[in-house]
């Protein structure tokens, strides 16, 4: 077991955003959070890494409990790998030191081993080639990749993307899922809020559908997809598959 | 020839010390502005709000309150007789302290808190990411803020004559009264305010072209 949580609450002023969510992610597995927004999902990615503090509930990562003491809370994030939906790429960095500036303040590479090491993370998402440039001077697929790059350096237990795709233009979201894809095929743990169903019915163990700070439905992705129960999951993908049809 | 013609280098000696007034001011004020900068958008309440009163009281002050303030009551009530040169750079520093602070708070705040939030998410701590992922930027961000702060601030040094600070003005006001000639000193000491502002000015602007992020628009 990579990653548990139990029964996580979190409230913004007033507004219950997550309503006890509990799930597991073993070794390997891919799962996708799918739901409308303002249904929780982002929070409850920013609650998992500690950006935001749940207000009750349980988190282990790897058999350590971060939600309780935790002596590092630095250490912690730095075992999970955070893709943005926004890319949040440094923008003052070439995409080569946006890569390996946390391996070398966090990790405290020489700064040619971590030159190296970035340079190996970024031919690994085809970006070898534009090493040398700025974030301003690549597309948003390009950035997105950057990003996933940059947080695989840090050599994560598991990976969260949030959104990864949202914000790209549609031709550039497919160069993006394919590197999500090369990954989860090698097995590298995943935690992906996506609304690209495609991807959820190809590489994703578990689809879990979230509505109003919960865990609406859960399953293998063909029978969320196909055959959900409750409504909400229904008219979510009613509309998603007719959007996806009109698309292909 | 004039009298006044054979005191013009003796007015021109004047700049190193205008030039070691703004720069010593200039200086102090950057550390102190950056580091409120930091405290203001990161600190607990109490600091916002030491930092705050700070601001507004040395935003609030003519200058030259502030100097007389300084050098007749602050700093002999407190057991230092400082020099005049000595205590208007400490006066200009903590003035533009109060000033640089809000340039570069602004442009801390023009990058939005995802840059943190992506640097914390790697594992770098707070204080990590604020030097190493917002300060570069923040600091680019305010080179156009920082050059009008010294622009105005190469001219506010002239007030240190009236504590006899010996920078351009001092010098030329001992000329013209020694010479009975206004009319060309005033105009020589003018001038060189002139070229300092001009010469600071374009110093900065290549800077920023030098340091400018390559995509990123915007110039000065």
């Amino acid at each position: 077991m990579v990653l548990k949580v139990e029964d996580l609450h979190k409230t913004y002023a007033g507004n219950k955003v997550l309503n006890g969510v509990s799930f597991e992610i073993d070794r390997g597995q891919i799962k996708v959070i799918c739901g409308p927004s303002g249904s929780g999902k982002s929070t409850l990615l920013r609650c998992l890494n500690l950006l935001t503090h749940p207000d009750k509930g349980r988190v282990w990562l790897e058999q350590q409990e971060i939600t309780g003491e935790v002596d590092d809370v630095n250490k912690v994030r730095q075992k999970i790998g955070f893709v943005f939906q926004d890319f949040n790429l440094f923008n003052h960095l070439t995409a080569l030191k946006n890569v390996s500036i946390a391996l070398e303040i966090v990790r405290k590479m020489k700064r040619d081993e971590a030159r190296d090491l970035a340079l190996k993370e970024l031919r690994k998402v085809n970006l070898a080639d534009d090493a040398h440039k700025f974030p301003a001077e690549l597309s948003g697929g390009q950035k997105q990749r950057v990003a996933i790059a940059r947080a695989l350096a840090m050599n994560p237990v598991i990976m969260f993307y949030d959104e990864p795709t949202s914000a790209l233009d549609p031709h550039l979201i497919g160069e993006v899922l394919d590197v999500m894809k090369k990954l989860a095929q090698e097995k590298l743990t995943s935690l992906v809020v996506t609304h690209e169903i495609g991807f959820a019915r190809s590489v994703a163990d578990e689809i879990m559908f979230m509505g109003d700070g919960k865990i609406l439905e859960r399953g293998p992705p063909n029978q969320i997809i196909e055959n959900p129960k409750h409504e909400v999951v229904q008219q979510f993908f009613k509309r998603i598959n007719e959007l996806y049809r009109r698309n292909e | 020839m004039a009298a006044f013609v054979e005191f013009l280098p003796y007015i021109f000696s004047g700049v190193v010390w205008t030039i070691g007034l703004v720069a010593g001011g200039i200086g102090i004020g950057f550390v102190i502005g950056l580091f409120m900068a930091i405290g203001q958008i990161y600190g607990g309440g109490e600091i916002k709000a030491i930092i705050h009163a700070y601001v507004w009281f040395f935003r609030s002050m003519p200058l030259l309150v502030l100097l007389f303030l300084f050098y007749w009551g602050v700093f002999p009530a407190i057991g230092y007789k400082l020099d005049p040169l000595a205590c208007s750079i400490i006066v200009l520093g903590l003035r533009s302290g109060a000033y640089q602070s809000q340039i570069f708070r602004g442009a801390m705040l023009s990058l939005g808190d995802t840059q943190l939030l992506a640097a914390r998410a790697l594992g770098m701590s707070e204080l990590r990411g604020i030097f190493h992922i917002v300060l570069p930027q923040a600091l680019r961000i305010s080179l156009p803020g920082w050059s009008n702060e010294y622009a105005t601030m190469i001219k506010d040094s002239a007030i240190t004559f009236t504590l006899g600070v010996l920078e351009i003005l001092t010098r030329t006001r001992y000329v013209v009264m020694a010479t009975h000639e206004p009319l060309i000193p005033y105009f020589f000491a003018g001038g060189l305010f002139v070229v300092l502002t001009y010469a600071g000015s374009k110093i900065v602007n290549t800077v920023y072209e030098r340091t400018k992020t390559p995509g990123l628009v915007g110039r000065l």
